[in-house]
């Protein structure tokens, strides 16, 4: 066995709260070693190993997704197992949660063990499986939980449905407790969004298209808090989008709740005014909010009220989404635009390197219970090389997911993965 | 002098047009209703045209009059009815829109139950566009024809106030009115029971009031929608009976209006529910020249579109 | 680019040339019995009031008089790159069985004339139409011929006639103009 090799960049590893020139060794799938750059003895490696230069570059933990669609089994044509692992590579993930709501959902061990197996065997990440809160996704009665768990899986949720039922949502927060797993909640009071399909605000009263208002995801965001804290369960709120639901979250944290939140680089990133033209691959839920909202995100991002950043990687094909905006599904497909969209909050001076890399890295690892994450000695290699200053246009026919499903078609980016390293193998780049 | 040229391909909202493109419209539209004064209603202006009305949503009036501004200026017109609840399994609208496309019309005028629906097409086609009414989003011709009828009678639209009354937030013929008013210089104010209003509509400059009486007092015009009878589902409105007590327009509140107010209404009527049958045939209101306005402003959008192509 | 520019008619020339206009439009019908004018806009339907106020000053008649647009009847109305703004339409009376004098400021190619006799056939059946201009240029494209012409004026492709009328340019004039 070989060693690898990972040669004068800068590492940032905020779990270790390490910033700085390091070489790094890997062996055997693990990191050995953890060095300041040039302690190495200079021959000990040589003819043993492969090299790796990062001088120049930046070197953090594999990225975690706490929160994609990989969209197998069942809806192969939009992605797969392997074109999703693949994809997030490319992006500099390396751990990826895959949500439940697959066809079938994983409610059982038996699509469980399809997921893992499959991964292990075409997928180029660590794929996560999550199974759901609920029998069928139905929100009627709980999953096996105890089976499912011991099937391998990392969280629950009926993300894309929210469990509009208090009372089954209570039991969930509760039962879990036992395997001390989140449930991660898709906050929406389905009464109140209806069949709105962007925000309600300016763009929705111009549009004419229906809107969601804030309220139907800050009445839940509060009706799980008060659950959560009932309870005492673990509570993980997906893809926070508005400026209500960020304060109530922070006023939970404060008072000790047992709490955490993500947010998606897209609700960072853009507004409801992306949709005025009626491009459906802007079409999201929640949907894009208004210019305070957004505001409100990077804030909560930055005092740590929003612990995680999660790509909601949704990829959906042409047959979905080349329709009229009503009929589209929602969601965008995000391994592989996060990292440069979460860099340019950095670049703008709106959070600092470290803040940032560690709601990609540390954060999810430790909601998720992975010893992952971070760049210590005997974990698990997974790595990522960043050039910070390599700038490059989205062009969707040469993104690796198989949909093409996003509104950031021919944006200019800057930052972007070198190399991504899994389990101590070099798998991109 | 009125730069007369319509420079786009398409009509597919009023969003999109700039104020010389709306007076260039009105002002052919006005001289282009002498045609259907003749004995023979005809030109020969768009012979060896074709127009398609696509239309997702049944409709009589409207696309009977595409249909005949299409006729009177010679062109051939096509009516295809299509069933908008097709594109969820099936032929997308994507597809028909490549099919029409095959076979070269000049124009497809198109109302679709879903906004932007329009906006879709007219990226795929070759030919003009013309939003017949997409879902709550814009129905410029009709915004057109209304501006026309005000022109008309006012003899101007700057400084106007103007007063629409209904359901503002399904709408599409108060949301191209109010961009269409607000452009050429009028006031708009927006008046109805509080769930029919949306959320934001201030920022499109327009004032909001929920008390129809105290609100025409000042009112130049009065534009009255027309309420569907689903809305009383979904808690939007109590009953038809208050609606109609509260915001329907009968002699009584128009006592307080000017003198000199007009009335409009984009049709069908719902006599006695949002306007009373007094009102309706009162001399206040226009709502006859708004349907021979449409045909002429109709002709004039063809007029202007389908020019200009080899 | 340089520019030739000739006075063809001044203003005592225009008033001249109306008047015996007017004097060949009663004298080739006897009279003014059934007649109507038709001005084209812009500049033939002023030179249409001209001929009827000096019609009445001879006869003591007032002629109905209006205005026929031609755009909408055009034969190159979809090669043009923007639609020409539609003109006045006023025809004052039923034109079956009348006598019908077309008033162009200029004749060229005939082409207007040919889409403004189509406008005519459209409303009615009358029992002739008449032309009269006030400048022939030549350089026919259809076989059409006026009936009255105020003057013959043989010119190049190059030149432009150009005819002004104090109603709409400030003065009466009619310039030919060259560029080379």
């Amino acid at each position: 066995m070989s060693f690898l090799l990972i040669k004068g960049g800068r590492l940032i590893d905020p779990l270790q709260a390490v910033d700085g020139l390091y070489d790094i060794v890997v062996e055997k799938g693990r990191v050995k070693d953890v060095l300041k750059a040039g302690m190495l003895a200079g021959n000990d490696l040589k003819n043993k190993g492969k090299v790796i230069d990062a001088e120049g570059l930046w070197v953090i933990p594999g990225m975690i997704d706490m929160h994609c669609h990989l969209r197998e089994p069942g809806e192969e044509y939009k992605e797969t197992i392997k074109t999703g692992t693949t994809a997030a590579v490319a992006g500099g993930y390396t751990s990826l949660a895959a949500m439940a709501n697959t066809i079938p959902v994983n409610d059982n061990a038996s699509v469980t063990d399809f997921i893992l197996n499959k991964a292990s065997v075409e997928g180029a990440a660590n794929v996560l499986p999550v199974g759901t809160v609920t029998r069928g996704m139905k929100g009627e009665s709980l999953v096996d939980m105890g089976e499912l768990k011991d099937a391998g899986v990392v969280a629950f949720s009926d993300d894309g449905r929210a469990v509009m039922n208090s009372e089954i949502m209570r039991r969930a927060l509760e039962y879990s407790k036992a395997f001390d797993l989140p449930i991660i909640s898709h906050c929406e009071d389905t009464n109140l969004s209806g069949a709105g399909v962007i925000h309600e605000g300016y763009v929705s009263a111009v549009t004419g298209l229906k809107g969601m208002p804030s309220e139907s995801e800050t009445v839940m965001i509060g009706r799980d808090i008060a659950l959560a804290e009932l309870t005492g369960g673990r509570l993980h709120i997906a893809h926070v989008s508005t400026a209500y639901g960020v304060e109530l979250i922070r006023e939970a944290k404060a008072r000790g709740v047992n709490v955490t939140a993500e947010v998606t680089p897209h609700h960072l990133t853009l507004t409801d005014d992306a949709v005025r033209g009626f491009d459906t691959a802007a079409k999201v839920n929640p949907p894009l909010r208004g210019e305070k909202d957004r505001e409100a995100l990077i804030n909560g991002l930055e005092d740590g009220t929003i612990d995680v950043i999660a790509t909601d990687h949704a990829p959906h094909s042409l047959v979905e989404k080349d329709v009229e905006f009503d009929a589209a599904s929602s969601g965008m497909i995000g391994l592989e635009t996060s990292l440069s969209l979460c860099l340019s909050l950095l670049f703008k001076k709106r959070i600092n390197l470290s803040a940032l890399i560690e709601k990609l890295t540390k954060n999810p690892a430790r909601i998720l219970g992975l010893e992952r994450g971070a760049l210590k000695k005997g974990f698990k290699a997974d790595i990522a090389i960043i050039d910070p200053n390599a700038e490059w246009v989205v062009d969707t026919s040469k993104l690796y997911s198989k949909s093409a499903n996003t509104p950031f078609r021919g944006w200019k980016m800057r930052g972007r993965v070198v190399k991504t390293i899994v389990n101590g193998k070099v798998v991109y780049g | 002098m009125i730069d007369n040229a319509i420079k786009r391909k398409d009509l597919l909202g009023m969003d999109d047009l700039t104020v010389d493109e709306i007076e260039a419209v009105l002002e052919t539209a006005e001289k282009l209703k002498e045609v259907s004064q003749r004995d023979i209603k005809k030109v020969p202006t768009l012979r060896g045209k074709t127009i398609i009305n696509l239309f997702f949503e049944p409709s009589t009036r409207t696309r009977t009059s595409f249909e005949l501004a299409a006729k009177r200026m010679s062109a051939d017109a096509i009516n295809i009815s299509a069933s908008a609840s097709s594109v969820v399994k099936g032929e997308t609208l994507i597809d028909t829109a490549m099919n029409l496309e095959a076979m070269n019309p000049d124009a497809v005028v198109i109302r679709h139950p879903s906004p932007g629906a329009p906006h879709i097409i007219s990226r795929l086609l070759k030919s003009s566009v013309v939003n017949a009414g997409d879902g709550a989003h814009e129905h410029p011709t009709q915004a057109l024809l209304d501006l026309m009828t005000v022109k008309e009678k006012k003899k101007r639209l700057s400084g106007l106030q103007v007063v629409i009354v209904g359901d503002i937030t399904h709408s599409r013929v108060a949301r191209s009115n109010i961009i269409g008013f607000k452009k050429s210089g009028a006031k708009v104010r927006v008046v109805g029971a509080p769930t029919l209003i949306p959320y934001g509509i201030e920022n499109m400059g327009v004032q909001v009031s929920y008390d129809l009486k105290e609100s025409i007092k000042d009112a130049d015009v009065i534009m009255m929608l027309r309420i569907q009878r689903e809305r009383q589902e979904g808690a939007l409105l109590p009953s038809l009976r208050e609606y109609s007590i509260r915001y329907g327009l009968d002699m009584e509140k128009l006592e307080d209006a000017p003198k000199d107010v007009i009335i409009l209404h984009p049709g069908p009527l719902n006599r006695g529910v949002e306007i009373s049958p007094e009102v309706a045939d009162s001399p206040y209101s226009l709502i006859l020249n708004q349907v021979s306005n449409g045909l002429a402003v109709r002709m004039a959008i063809f007029y202007h579109l389908l020019g200009g192509k080899e | 680019m340089k520019e030739r520019k000739y006075v063809i008619l001044n203003e005592r020339d225009v008033k001249r040339t109306i008047t015996r206009l007017s004097h060949e439009i009663i004298e080739k019908n006897k009279g003014t019995d059934g007649i109507i004018l038709l001005g084209i806009p812009t500049r033939g339907r002023f030179l249409a009031k001209r001929v009827r106020d000096c019609i009445m000053e001879i006869e003591g008649v007032k002629v109905p008089t209006g205005a026929i647009d031609a755009t909408l009847y055009r034969d190159d109305i979809s090669r043009k790159d923007e639609q020409p703004p539609l003109k006045e339409m006023d025809i004052p009376e039923n034109i079956d069985d009348k006598k019908i004098i077309l008033f162009d400021d200029v004749l060229f190619t005939g082409r207007t004339i040919r889409a403004a006799m189509d406008v005519i056939m459209d409303f009615g059946r009358p029992m002739f139409i008449q032309l009269a201009v006030l400048v022939d240029r030549g350089h026919r494209e259809l076989p059409i011929k006026a009936d009255f012409i105020g003057k013959n004026l043989p010119t190049s492709l190059k030149e432009e006639v150009k005819v002004s009328l104090k109603e709409c340019d400030g003065k009466d004039e009619v310039v030919i103009r060259e560029t080379f």
